[in-house]
Parts: structure tokens; sequence; C-alpha cells
């Protein structure tokens, strides 16, 4: 079995088990999801009332036959209801992942953008002080934790520019781009900081490897101008572990930015997992995790296929 | 001896290895209470005093000293980031060997539950742990270690299954080493390398997602002192007093960077193949 067919084959089972571990460990949490949506007045309700509830949330069976249930409705689109927001989780959902993917498209692209010519201008400068220089600034910016990145950039535009960056509610893209950008921008730099670090590093290697193989030499000894040799002829090949290091690096994004998402009070998923969670709101936490988790791996198998794209001569059957 | 040597001659490795033993140095030094005060105390007559000859790197909102206090936050980071990475380690090797030598229905098994832990964010993964058992130290410890428990599966996996079928493993087995002998002597030894790399690498992600938890409220609990924790109470102070913000933050990032620049010198030496890599 080709590794492709083996990736699409073990698919369905990595979710099921993503699904059984997750409905598993949330039931696992200490309290009850009708005591943390109600609070202190979960104490007025009379038993009656208790297992209404209960039952219109689908949490009054026993735990297999409520993964059953929810197992049947997620294959159909159907992840039940949020306990917090009183409305299906897939609209929960889909309400926060605009936010979360515009901020990860964003950081992505800041990331290849400072990172893709960085890395490259290092590799032409090997060993050089400009490719040390390079080198020095996508090490620190590799070992700096986002929080970090994200608390000085609030810190120097309060103390430096006496502005604070936009937060409160959040305006979509549609909406009003300009505000939206606004809004998204500061953590998206925030995120890409360490992103573009990492692209710069696997880029300049990558480079490094490719510069000294024999076609390039062939190409400079043709004459070809330095500048398309290196973005035509060297470049293209260049792109494989960048491909990689983007696709998982996006992935995780698509899971929220949990912190960043914090600090810059954006209403993502990341925050949305992370309260649903000290909420006990388990068709929340089991649908958003899933989702995902789906995304996560769609997006790994998006990687491996543009692969194959940017190399023929790979097929992945050796894998 | 020869391989502190070769450390040492690696540009990345001496500044790394210097980084990393003055954290450890200030790390038990704090474990040990020798701090220049008592982290815990509340000089209430200098709260949010400016960094100076008394309280080096200022105090906070409770008039705690900010140096004394990173230097324990130090030793709670270090100490979850070890026992952590130890951890993960540990029990990465063990599966990854069992998957390597038993093969088949073995490793399928144990290579999809990898596979199912790889398919959350890490993050994800860590809060969903502490939202079962509660926040704590112990708590951020086994999230840390099961997070990063695939990882190290795969690396010792891999090289395990091209090792088991290696010529000098046939000829053990013909001699008549027990299974144990073949896989501790034999095949272990030779995943020394790879696993020493790992587990530097793996230090620096432990100390960015322990300050990760601890940020948000969620690994180490007041008045314990924790880096990300300091960074998080820093939040509402850092325009009245930004050495709150300042010496922890960089406390975080030159830690990670020592162990990121220490794993990448390892890498040259351990593995030449990954030299061109790991520039």
């Amino acid at each position: 079995m080709n590794y492709l067919t083996r990736r699409l084959v073990t698919f369905p089972l990595v979710m099921l088990g993503v699904s059984i571990l997750v409905f598993i460990s949330i039931r696992l949490v200490p309290g009850d999801a009708i005591t943390a949506m109600l609070g202190t007045e979960a104490g007025l309700l009379t038993p009656d009332q208790r297992a209404a509830l209960e039952a219109y949330f689908g949490i009054d069976q026993g735990w297999l036959v409520q993964y059953g249930r929810w197992l049947t409705g997620a294959m159909q689109g159907d992840l039940g209801i949020s306990v917090t927001y009183g409305k299906p989780v897939l609209d929960v959902i889909l309400e926060r992942f605009p936010l979360t993917l515009e901020l990860a498209l964003l950081s992505m692209a800041i990331a290849l953008l400072v990172g893709l010519p960085a890395g490259v201008f290092a590799a032409t400068r090997n060993e050089r002080p400009s490719d040390l220089i390079v080198r020095v600034f996508a090490m620190i910016g590799q070992s700096t934790p986002n929080f970090v990145v994200g608390l000085l950039i609030i810190f120097i535009l309060s103390v430096g520019f006496g502005v604070l960056p936009v937060m409160g509610a959040f305006t979509p893209f549609f909406v009003d781009p300009l505000q939206n950008l606004g809004q998204l921008i500061l953590p998206a730099i925030t995120l890409g900081f360490a992103f573009a670090a990492s692209v710069t590093r696997i880029a300049r290697s990558a480079m490094l490897d490719v510069l000294s193989e024999d076609y390039v030499r062939t190409a400079r000894s043709k004459g070809v101008p330095a500048l398309s040799v290196i973005w035509r002829h060297a470049l293209p090949n260049a792109l494989i572990p960048v491909v990689t290091l983007s696709g998982v690096e996006f992935g995780y994004l698509l899971g929220g930015a949990v912190i960043v998402e914090q600090i810059f009070a954006l209403p993502g998923l990341g925050r949305m997992v992370l309260d649903a969670i000290l909420q006990r709101d388990y068709a929340l936490v089991q649908g958003s995790v899933l989702f995902i988790a789906l995304n996560f791996m769609i997006v790994n198998l998006i990687v491996d296929l543009t692969y194959v794209m940017l190399d023929p001569r790979i097929r992945l059957g050796d894998r | 001896m020869q391989f502190l040597r070769a450390i040492l001659a690696h540009p990345s490795g001496r500044i790394g290895g210097v980084i990393v033993g003055v954290y450890l140095l200030v790390a038990i030094l704090g474990l040990l209470g020798v701090t220049p005060h008592d982290p815990l105390m509340q000089f209430r007559i200098d709260r949010l005093h400016a960094p100076n000859g008394v309280y080096w790197m200022g105090t906070d909102l409770f008039g705690r000293d900010v140096a004394s206090r990173l230097m324990l936050g130090i030793s709670q980071s270090f100490i979850v980031a070890f026992a952590s990475v130890a951890l993960a380690a540990t029990a990465g090797t063990v599966l990854g060997l069992a998957a390597a030598w038993f093969g088949r229905g073995w490793d399928g098994l144990i290579m999809r539950v990898m596979d199912v832990l790889l398919a959350f964010p890490a993050i994800l993964l860590a809060l969903l742990i502490i939202a079962v058992v509660g926040p704590g130290t112990w708590t951020s410890i086994a999230a840390i270690a099961i997070v990063y428990t695939p990882i190290f599966t795969r690396v010792v996996r891999g090289p395990a299954l091209s090792l088991k079928t290696r010529d000098f493993v046939d000829a053990a087995r013909t001699f008549g080493s027990s299974r144990h002998y073949i896989l501790t002597r034999h095949l272990m030894l030779n995943l020394v390398a790879p696993l020493t790399v790992q587990v530097t690498l793996a230090l620096a992600w432990g100390l960015l997602t322990e300050a990760g938890l601890s940020f948000l409220g969620l690994g180490t609990q007041p008045p314990a002192s924790s880096l990300g924790l300091m960074l998080s109470d820093s939040r509402n102070l850092m325009e009245m007093a930004p050495w709150l913000l300042i010496f922890p933050g960089l406390a975080i990032m030159i830690g990670i960077l020592g162990f990121n620049l220490l794993g990448d010198a390892l890498r040259d030496i351990l593995d030449p193949k990954m030299r061109r890599a790991a520039a």
C-alpha cells in the first residue's frame, strides 16, 4: 500500500481515536455541565428540571449511548448543542473559525514574506557577516515565545506611542476590511515572528543544499544571471522543506492560538476551546477538538500532496 | 571529556552550554533558597520599586523581590521541563522500541495511538489533560510529558526499525543474546545520539509549554513562582513597572535560546549528516 493510500485509510481511524479520547477526557473533568452552566442557580433546580435539561443537552444517558448518539450525529454534521451558547456547536465553531483562519493566513503570509527572502539571502552570503546576522536573528526569533512577543508589542505601543491595540468587538473582514486588518495585524505579527524565524532557518539550509548541486553550477557556468539562478533555478527545489514546515505550522494555527488570542482579546477558536473546557461544555469541546484535529490532518495531507506537485520524483511509495 | 570538548569547540555549543550552565546554577541556587531576598516576603513599603542596589530587578505589586522570584521561577520551570522531558523520553523510548521490535499489530497499535495524540495541537492536548486533573506542577509535568511522548516514540522507532535488521543484531541473536540484552545494549546504545539531540530540543519546548500554561493560569499556582506566571502578572502593570515584563521575558527567551543552541550543536556533533540543516 503506498504512503498516500495508507494515510487515507488510517485517517478515519485516527479521527475515531481522537473522538474517543476527547469524549472520555472531557467527562473525567470533575463537576457537571449543568452546574457549570447555571452556577449557584443550579442548586435551585428540581430533580425533574435537572433531568429535563440533561435530556435536552443529551447527557442523560450512559457514556456509551451518549458517544454513539454523538458520533452518529457528527457524521451527519450535527455536533450537538452547546451548553454555554445555547445553540448548535457547528454554528458556534463556524462563527469563530473565520477569525482563526484569517489570523493563520496572515501569520503565514508574514512568515513567508520575511522568512523566505531572509533565508535565501543568508544562503547566498554563506558564512559572511550578513549570513551570521540573519542566523542570530532567526535563532533569537525562534526562541522567543509568542506571548513575550505579544506583550512586548503592546508595551512598545503603549509606552512608546501612547496607543493600545484595538481590542473588544471583532469586525469581520467583509464588514470593514481596514478595521479588521487593524485588529488582526498585531496578533499576526506576534504569531508570525517565530514562524518567520523557522522559515528563515529552513529556507537557508535548503538553499545551501540546492546551491551546491551540479545543475546550479552548470547554470552558473552557462552565464545565467545570478538572480535568475537563485530565484528560478534553485528556489523551487528548496521549497519542499519550507512547504512542510509552513503546512505543519499552519495546521497548528488553525487550531487556534490560545495564548495570543487571550493577550489580544480575540474571539478565536483557541479561546473558545479553552473556555469550553473550563465550562465543561462537553458538546462544544468534543465538536471543536474534532474540528481542529480534522483541519490539522487535512492540512497535513495537502502538504503531502504538494510534495508530489513540487517534486515529481517523489512518489511517496517508499515512505 | 572528549564530548564536552567537542561541545565547547562548537560556537553554538559554547554559547548554549554557558547559558544552560548558568541557568542550571541559578535554578539550583533558587531551589536551595540562596536568593537575594525571601521570594515570598512582601516588602509593602517598597511595592513596585524600580530596580536598584537592593532590589536588582525591582519589586512587584506586593513588594516581593523580582530577582528572587525570577530565580525561583527558573527553578520551577526547570523542574517541570526536566521532569516532563525525562518522562516523555522514557515512555517514548519504551514505546518506540516496542513498536519497532514487536512489529505488526503492536507497531500498528502504538503508532496509531501516537497519531491520535499528534492530531492535537500540543497546547490544546495539555489544556485538556489539565482540565481533567486540575492545574498544578505535577499536572503540568504529566501533560507536557504526554504531549511530547509521540515525538520521542517516532524518533526512536525509525532508527530502531533499521537497526533491527542490521547484521550485528542478527549476529547477537545467533550467539544467543537475550532480547533484553539486544534491546538495551545494541539498540539503545545506537539510539543515544538522536535521543540526546531530541532531549535537548525538547527541553526548550518544555520550558516554553510550562511558561505558556502558567501564563494561562493553568500551570504553576500562586504564591509559587514561575516565569509564565510572572509575565501574566505583568500584563496590567507593564506601563508603570516595565521591569515586571522585561526580566521574566528575557529570562524565558534566553533560557530557550540556550537549549536551542545546545541542541543544534549536539546535532552537528552527533549527526554530521545534519550539519547543514542545523546551521
